[in-house]
């Protein structure tokens, strides 16, 4: 069935080609003439024809070759070549149905490996000319790799055939690259010139190949050394656009993991090791909501998942949060080194929970369709859409919570006992319950982290140990208590991990800003933005 | 912050009855345990395991490390979490020299270059290997390797006041990032497998029961000597200064003592004492790998401590050897249940005991000198 419609669309732009094609007239015989090539049964002499017609530029040629290809092009006893479909027989010459003439005397024209990879080749150069627009480009694209004059050609006429600006403009790419080892001095020239304003890798390896090539002169070599010293410039900047990029992506990761923390040991003084457990417990609400979702709703519901997890996450980490403050953390309030140790303890409960739940594998939790792939931001630069999803997400979340800090009436209970607890309580606030809700808060948060994290990992129940530690850091680096300085310390941190990666290595690059913190903290105990007054002073 | 014990004075440290129970323990792991094995009749019930005597050192090696940790956690406050690492560095010294013992019984029976090098493509030896071959280079490198990054490490931290969880997190960060660099090939140090498959230690073939009492006994001594050692520290006056700064640090540093060099000596004699037991530990379980860097391990050292009784000295050593004589038996017997056991024994311990098995054993040799009062949340940070 689909080989037949592809076969019929086929047609329909040799149709058209037809139409627009304004050199139709002289090719027209040319293509007739060809197609007699195929009738003969030496499967040299088919190749010849095959490549031949790839190379006429003719929109019937891909009706002609697919056909082949396809096995359904037959040859009648008098010569003449004709496309099989499943019900009519088609003279791919004037694209009318010649269904009347006997269809028992046609025979299968037979095709042997050899002959089907000229096939595909002489195809890849006719998509020039394919209906479709993508194919169009890819097959543009393509023409880059093997720049040839055979190319050339194929491409002048492509391009006056073409009507997308976009696809025509890769086409003039590729028509400079053949031009480079094909056309007069002058041409050539002008094809550097236009290369030079590009950013393909390839475009820089083929000026290479230019440079080095014997047929080049001086004037040639000079412009093609400016072509590239203006693409490697340009290829530098997309360097650096792609660190920065990967940079606030990390950063942004890293951010959502230690918001919930700066709430948590920032705002409550309280040192939560099970916090990358609730990130985790979050990733697993993701997972949970996927398998729900295929086992009970329909298949076309499937994208809205996350759109529930995250609620579904955030609500459950904020009610284990509330519990772990509840039965454990309230005890020890003022002992940080304790809190330490008994909060370890929990994730270790909470890890081997999972574990014994859901087994160690990891699990996969896939992207909603409308989070994966991603665009062509600059040439070779693809920003993909779960990474800026992530990014929005984490500034939403980071807008919202200032939100809550700064203009709610709860937000001002908690920086209000965070400030005097004493003096908050005799002021009617019920001190209790806020620590309850804050640290709900906290949780919830690193639990909407998880949801995030299981759109660009794997979820695993020590996916939590992944972040703890850089979490932390983030939050001393940024300095205590300070929703600013976490944002800050995030993205600067995300952002000189992935400059640093490709100069020293990732792991090289991690260990370097790991030491660098570690002197940093030193210099700065309080951390970047360090609270002044009376706060600041009763440290240890 | 912390609970305000103090120990009891220095006259009575050193008392007959002291002296009778530590040489009483001391006579019992280094004279019953070989006695088992030299007068039981072969063959009989009574004979133990070819495994108990490597395990046993591996728990007396543990021991040291809590006795490391609680020195100067319990005594002086600070809850170093990067204990693992001063631990993993003494014990890479010691399988530095181990590996260069093996010389040409290697696979590739390289005489100089071990096999992972050789099998790198390494072609010589780096510096830093420079010297191993000699035990007494190696034996001087545990103590200074540990030594002198505790040394820089606590110079930074403590002249710039970094204390509490602060300091906390940034050992956490240090063995954290020694971890990454260790699992690093092109260290030099292994990588993720790590060193392993030694031979002899000072000729001996580490694999001969003989050898390996050996290195149970040394482990004794070792044990024996840190704990007298971190006991004479303790009740010295350095000992009073380094409990006075853990409840009250500013106050100490206002009554004119250098608070920076009281901690940074304990600090740097505590991982010296961690190197040591890495050293010992090495050689018994015949393997040094990056995961010894790992943070987890760190904390569950926290945890020995707490169990035993944390700032008493004989808690850390008890607690160690029974959190992992725990282990042993529950990994071995319901490995699903060990890490609930052991996140129980977090949470508990620190809740419902801190004081620890010894502390429980002991309240009247305790003065309370103020109730641990609850310091409001925020103040902390």
């Amino acid at each position: 069935m689909r080989a037949t419609a592809t076969a019929r669309t086929a047609l329909a732009v040799a149709v058209v080609f037809i139409l627009v094609s304004p050199v139709l007239p002289a090719r027209a015989d040319e293509f007739a003439a060809l197609l007699s090539g195929l009738v003969s049964d030496s499967f040299p002499e088919k190749e010849k024809t095959v490549a031949a017609l790839g190379k006429l530029g003719d929109g019937r040629a891909l009706a002609v070759l697919t056909a082949l290809k396809d096995g359904r092009l037959v040859k009648t006893t008098d010569g003449r070549v004709l496309v099989s479909d499943a019900t009519s027989l088609i003279d791919p010459i004037t694209g009318t149905d010649v269904s009347g003439v006997a269809a028992d005397t046609a025979d299968r024209i037979r095709v042997n490996n050899r002959l089907r990879s000229a096939i595909e080749g002489a195809l890849g150069e006719l998509t020039l000319f394919s209906s479709d627009p993508d194919a169009r480009l890819a097959a543009a694209q393509d023409a880059l790799r093997h720049p040839s004059t055979e190319q050339g050609v194929l491409l002048e006429k492509a391009i006056a055939a073409e009507k997308d600006p976009a696809i025509r403009a890769v086409m003039e790419r590729s028509l400079s690259a053949s031009r480079l080892f094909s056309g007069t001095k002058a041409e050539k020239l002008a094809a550097i010139q236009a290369l030079g304003s590009t950013t393909d890798p390839q475009i820089k390896n083929l000026l290479d190949q230019f440079r080095a090539a014997p047929e080049s002169d001086g004037d040639l070599r000079r412009a093609a050394d400016r072509a590239l010293s203006s693409i490697e410039n340009r290829l530098r900047l997309v360097g650096l656009a792609v660190s920065l990029f990967e940079g606030i992506s990390l950063g942004s990761v890293l951010l959502l993991a230690a918001i919930g923390l700066a709430i948590t040991f920032g705002v409550m003084g309280v040192i939560n090791m099970a916090h990358g457990e609730m990130i985790m417990l979050g990733a697993y609400a993701a997972y949970v909501c996927q398998q729900l979702f295929r086992a009970f709703l329909p298949p076309g519901w499937i994208d809205g998942y996350l759109i529930v997890a995250v609620p579904v996450a955030f609500l459950l980490t904020a009610a284990v949060g509330m519990a772990l403050e509840r039965s454990v953390i309230r005890f020890l309030y003022g002992r940080p080194l304790e809190t330490l140790l008994a909060t370890w303890g929990v994730s270790l409960i909470l890890q081997q929970a999972v574990r014994s739940i859901f087994g160690s594998p990891n699990k996969e939790v896939s992207n909603p369709a409308w989070m994966t792939g991603g665009f062509d931001a600059i040439g070779g630069f693809t920003i993909t859409w779960n990474r800026l999803v992530i990014i929005v997400f984490c500034l939403i979340v980071l807008a919202v919570l200032a939100v809550i800090l700064n203009r709610t009436r709860f937000g001002l209970h908690m920086r209000a006992v965070t400030q005097n607890r004493a003096m908050a309580s005799v002021m009617g606030i019920r001190s209790a319950r806020i620590d309850a809700l804050t640290f709900g808060l906290g949780s919830g948060i690193a639990g909407m982290a998880g949801v995030a994290l299981s759109q660009i990992g794997n979820v695993s129940p020590n996916l939590g140990t992944i972040y703890i530690v850089d979490s932390f850091l983030v939050v001393v680096f940024g300095g205590v208590g300070n929703l600013m300085g976490t944002l800050v310390g995030a993205l600067s941190l995300g952002i000189v991990n992935k400059f640093l990666e490709p100069v020293a290595g990732a792991i090289l690059g991690k260990i370097v800003v790991l030491v660098a913190i570690i002197l940093f903290i030193q210099r700065r105990p309080s951390g970047l933005f360090a609270l002044r007054g009376r706060t600041a002073e009763a440290g240890g | 912050m912390g609970s305000a014990y103090l120990a009891r004075g220095r006259e009575s440290a050193w008392n007959p009855s002291f002296w009778a129970c530590f040489l009483t323990c001391g006579l019992v792991l280094a004279v019953a345990i070989p006695a088992l094995y030299l007068w039981t009749p072969p063959n009989s019930a009574a004979v133990p395991p070819d495994y108990l005597v490597p395990l046993l050192g591996k728990y007396l090696c543990y021991a040291l490390l809590a006795l490391s940790l609680d020195l100067i956690w319990g005594y002086a406050g600070i809850l170093s979490l990067g204990q693992g690492a001063f631990f993993a560095l003494g014990g890479y010294c010691m399988g530095m020299y181990l590996m260069r013992q093996i010389g040409t019984r290697g696979v590739y029976a390289n005489p100089v270059l071990p096999d992972f090098m050789v099998f790198l493509n390494w072609r010589e030896l780096p510096w830093f290997w420079w010297g191993f071959d000699h035990f007494a280079w190696a034996a001087a490198m545990v103590i200074l390797v540990p030594g002198v990054l505790a040394l820089v490490f606590g110079w930074l931290a403590f002249r710039s006041r970094v204390t509490g969880v602060y300091l906390s997190i940034i050992t956490q960060a240090m063995t954290y990032a020694l971890m990454l660099a260790f699992f690093r090939n092109d260290m030099g140090f292994g990588g993720n497998n790590g060193m392993t498959d030694y031979k002899d230690i000072l000729g001996w073939d580490v694999h001969q029961p003989a050898t390996r009492l050996g290195l149970y006994l040394a482990s004794v001594v070792a044990l024996g000597l840190g704990y007298l050692l971190c006991r004479f520290i303790t009740s010295s006056k350095l000992g009073r200064i380094l409990l006075a700064l853990r409840d009250a640090e500013s106050r100490v540093r206002f009554l004119g003592y250098s608070v920076t060099n009281a901690k940074l000596f304990v600090f740097t004699f505590s991982a010296i004492l961690a190197g040591i037991a890495g050293a010992l530990y090495v050689p018994q379980v015949g393997i040094i790998n990056p995961s010894e860097f790992s943070p987890g391990n760190s904390i569950e050292v926290a945890i020995w401590v707490s169990v035993g009784g944390r700032g008493t000295l004989s808690g850390a050593i008890v607690g160690a050897i029974l959190v992992n004589a725990a282990k042993t038996w529950l990994t071995g017997a319901a490995p699903e249940t060990w890490l609930f056991v052991l996140g129980a024994l977090f949470v508990l311990t620190t809740l419902v005991f801190p004081r620890g098995i010894v502390g429980l054993l002991r309240p009247a040799r305790w003065i309370r000198l103020r109730p641990p009062d609850p310091v409001p949340a925020g103040e902390q940070a």
